[in-house]
C-alpha cells in the first residue's frame, strides 16, 4: 500500500467515525427536544382541565368490597398506588394484594390503571389486565378480595 | 412524596407518546441504519489493518463480513419483535465499540504473529477468534433477555436472591482449586479451559439487588434524618446498608486484590443511594467513607501505595512499576492528533494492550480525534440510559437503569482515567472494547436489560390502553 492511500484511510475513517456520532446526537437531540415540547403542552392542559371538565370527572376511588369497604379516597392530579406496603396511597390490608399490587394515575382527563407487577393480578370485571388499561367510572376493579370503583 | 415523583413522570410519558407518533413507529428504521453504518465502520477498520499491515485484505474478509452481518443482524431482529419501542441509539452504538475493539484485537495479533514469524517462534493463536466467539454467546445471552425478560420488574422478586447470588459470585475466586490468580489479582475462575470472571456477572446481580432494596427502603433513608451543617443526615440505623456495601467492596479488594472492582461497586451503592432518596448527605458520607477506604488501602497495602507513587511520579518508575503507564502514554503523544492510523502505530509495545491498555492502543491509532469519537459514543449509551431512567414509570426500572448507566460510566472513567494518568491506574476493562469473555457477555446482558427497561417506558401510553369492554356497570 502506498503512503498516500494509507493517509486517506487514516484520515477518511476519522471522518466516517465523526460522521456516526453525529448522526447518532442528532437522533438523540430529536429525541430530547420532544418531551420539553409535551411537557409544556401538559402544563396547559392540567391548566384548564379542571375548569372544563371538573364536573364530570371522578372523583373519588370507592371502596366497595373487603375489609376496607366503605373508604372513600378522594383522587386529585397525583397518581395513586394501591398495594400492602405502608409507602402505598391506598394501604388494602388483604392477603391476596401484592405490597405494590397497581397504580392509578390520569392521562387526558382519564383514569388509567396499570399492574406493577402484583402475584395475582389487577382485574377490571372479569378480565385481568394485561397492561395500562383505562378505568370507566363505575368498572369494578378487583385486587385481591377488594373490589373499588371510581365514583364523581 | 414517592407519588408525586411517579405521577409527573407517568403523565409525561403518556402525553409524549400520544403526541409523537415519530417516537414509537419507525425508531426500528433508525436503529437498522446506525447498525449498517456501524458494521462497515467496524469492517473498514477489519480491512484497514490488513491493508497497512500486510498489504492485502484479510484473507477471510467475506466469512467476518458473514459473521458480523449475522450476529448483530439477529440482535436486531430480536429488539424488532421483542420490544419494538426500545431506545434505537443503545444497540448500534454497542455494537460500534464492540467491532472496534474486535479491530485492534486482530491489529494486536497481526502484530504478534509478524514478531513470532521474525523470531522463527510457533505462530501465536488469534485472539481475535476467541474473542468473536465471546461476541456470539454475549448476543445469544442477549437475545435470550430481551425473550425472557418480557417485565423488568418481575426481577425485583429475586432481590434477595441475587444479592446471595451477587455475593456468592464475588467469593467464588477465593475458594481454593477453582479460583486463579493472574497477574496479582484474584479474579478468576478456572473450569476446565473455561475462565470467567465471576465479579463481571456480579455487577448484574447486585445492582438488581440494590435497585430492589432501595425501592422498598428509601422512604425511611429519606425521611428521617438529623441536621448537621446544613445537610441531613440519616439515623444510624439507616446507615447499616451503605456500612456494609463500603465493607464488601472493601473485601474485594483486600482479598482480590483488585480496586478497580472494589471502587465501581462502592460508587454505584452510593450512586444509587442517592438517586432513591434525593438526599446529598449520602454524597457526602460516600466520599468520605471513600477518602477513608482509599487512605487505609494506602497504608495497608504495598500494591496501592505503588500505583498511587506511579501515578504522582510516572517517570521515576518508567522502567519498573510504572512501564506500563509509560508505554501507553509514549503511544498516546505518537498518535498525536490524528492518530497513527490502522496498523500504522507500535501499540504492542505496551503490556496488556488487548485488555486494560486498549483504549492507549486505539488512541495511539486514531488519535485524539478518534479517542474523543469512542468517549462521546460511551456517553451516548450512558445518556440512553439515564434517559430511560427518566422515562421509566416504575421507581425499581428507574433505579435499574441508573444503576446499569452507573456501571458504565464508573468503569469507563476508572479505566480511561487510568490509561490517561488522570487518576491513578486501576484494573478494570473497558466495556466492550476490552479482550475478555466475561465483562463482554456481562455488558451486552446490561444493554439487553436497558432495552427492556426502554421498551416498556416509550411504549405509547392513552392509544395502547385498552378499554376492557363489557367491565362496566
Amino acid at each position: 500500500m502506498s503512503e498516500l492511500a494509507l493517509t486517506l484511510m487514516r484520515v477518511g475513517f476519522l471522518a466516517l467515525l465523526w460522521f456516526f456520532v453525529i448522526v447518532a446526537i442528532n437522533v438523540l437531540r430529536r429525541d430530547l427536544a420532544a418531551p420539553s415540547t409535551t411537557a409544556l403542552a401538559e402544563n396547559t392542559s392540567t391548566r384548564t382541565k379542571p375548569t372544563r371538565q371538573g364536573r364530570s370527572r371522578p372523583q373519588n376511588l370507592v371502596v366497595v368490597e373487603g375489609s376496607l369497604a366503605g373508604t372513600v379516597l378522594p383522587l386529585g392530579t397525583m397518581a395513586v398506588t394501591i398495594g400492602r406496603a405502608s409507602d402505598c396511597s391506598l394501604v388494602i390490608d388483604d392477603d391476596f394484594a401484592s405490597s405494590h399490587h397497581a397504580k392509578l394515575f390520569q392521562a387526558e382527563g382519564r383514569w388509567i390503571v396499570e399492574d406493577t407487577g402484583s402475584t395475582n393480578g389487577t382485574w377490571i370485571g372479569r378480565t385481568r389486565i394485561t397492561g395500562p388499561t383505562v378505568l370507566e367510572p363505575g368498572s369494578p376493579l378487583r385486587i385481591g378480595r377488594t373490589v373499588m370503583e371510581l365514583r364523581k | 412524596m414517592s407519588t408525586a415523583v411517579s405521577a409527573s413522570s407517568s403523565t409525561k410519558a403518556s402525553t409524549s407518546s400520544a403526541d409523537n407518533s415519530w417516537m414509537t413507529g419507525n425508531r426500528r428504521n433508525v436503529e437498522l441504519v446506525l447498525l449498517i453504518f456501524a458494521g462497515l465502520i467496524g469492517l473498514y477498520a477489519y480491512a484497514n489493518v490488513d491493508l497497512a499491515l500486510r498489504g492485502s485484505l484479510p484473507v477471510n474478509l467475506l466469512a467476518v463480513i458473514a459473521v458480523v452481518t449475522v450476529l448483530f443482524g439477529s440482535a436486531h431482529i430480536a429488539v424488532r419483535i421483542w420490544a419494538p419501542d426500545a431506545d434505537p441509539l443503545l444497540l448500534p452504538a454497542a455494537t460500534l465499540l464492540n467491532l472496534l475493539g474486535l479491530a485492534m484485537i486482530h491489529r494486536l495479533d497481526v502484530a504478534a504473529s509478524i514478531a513470532a514469524a521474525r523470531n522463527d517462534s510457533p505462530q501465536p493463536s488469534a485472539d481475535v477468534a476467541a474473542q468473536l466467539t465471546w461476541a456470539g454467546v454475549a448476543i445469544v445471552l442477549f437475545i435470550g433477555i430481551i425473550l425472557v425478560v418480557q417485565d423488568h420488574r418481575r426481577l425485583q422478586r429475586y432481590t434477595y436472591t441475587c444479592m446471595v447470588a451477587g455475593v456468592v459470585l464475588l467469593l467464588l475466586p477465593l475458594v481454593p482449586g477453582l479460583g486463579t490468580t493472574v497477574n496479582g489479582a484474584n479474579l478468576w475462575v478456572r473450569l476446565g479451559p473455561l475462565s470467567f470472571q465471576p465479579s463481571e456477572l456480579a455487577k448484574i446481580l447486585l445492582t438488581i439487588f440494590f435497585a430492589g432494596y432501595l425501592v422498598v427502603h428509601r422512604n425511611s433513608l429519606a425521611l428521617v434524618h438529623k441536621k448537621f451543617l446544613g445537610i441531613g443526615f440519616p439515623r444510624g440505623r439507616d446507615l447499616g446498608p451503605i456500612l456494609v456495601a463500603w465493607l464488601l467492596s472493601l473485601a474485594i479488594l483486600v482479598f482480590q486484590r483488585d480496586l478497580g472492582t472494589a471502587l465501581m461497586f462502592f460508587g454505584l451503592f452510593v450512586t444509587l443511594l442517592y438517586v432513591a432518596t434525593q438526599r446529598r448527605s449520602w454524597l457526602v458520607i460516600g466520599a468520605a467513607l471513600f477518602a477513608f477506604g482509599a487512605l487505609l488501602g494506602y497504608l495497608a497495602f504495598g500494591h496501592v501505595r505503588i500505583r498511587f507513587e506511579v501515578w504522582l511520579d510516572t517517570w521515576s518508575y518508567a522502567n519498573d512499576q510504572g512501564y506500563q503507564i509509560a508505554q501507553s502514554l509514549f503511544g498516546l503523544a505518537n498518535g498525536g492528533l490524528l492518530g497513527t492510523g490502522w496498523g500504522q502505530g507500535y501499540p504492542q509495545m505496551v503490556p496488556f494492550a488487548k485488555t486494560d491498555f486498549i483504549t492507549a492502543a486505539l488512541g495511539e491509532e486514531l488519535g485524539v480525534t478518534g479517542f474523543m469519537a469512542i468517549i462521546v459514543l460511551y456517553g451516548i449509551i450512558i445518556e440512553r440510559g439515564l434517559r430511560t431512567a427518566l422515562a421509566c414509570r416504575d421507581p425499581f426500572g428507574k433505579l435499574l437503569a441508573v444503576g446499569f448507566s452507573t456501571v458504565l460510566a464508573l468503569q469507563v472513567f476508572v479505566v480511561i482515567g487510568g490509561v490517561t494518568r488522570l487518576i491513578p491506574l486501576t484494573g478494570l476493562t473497558t466495556p466492550f472494547l476490552s479482550y475478555g469473555g466475561s465483562a463482554l457477555v456481562a455488558n451486552w446482558m446490561m444493554i439487553a436489560l436497558l432495552l427492556r427497561i426502554s421498551d416498556r417506558a416509550r411504549k405509547p401510553l392513552p392509544a395502547g390502553a385498552e378499554y376492557v369492554k363489557g367491565a362496566g356497570a
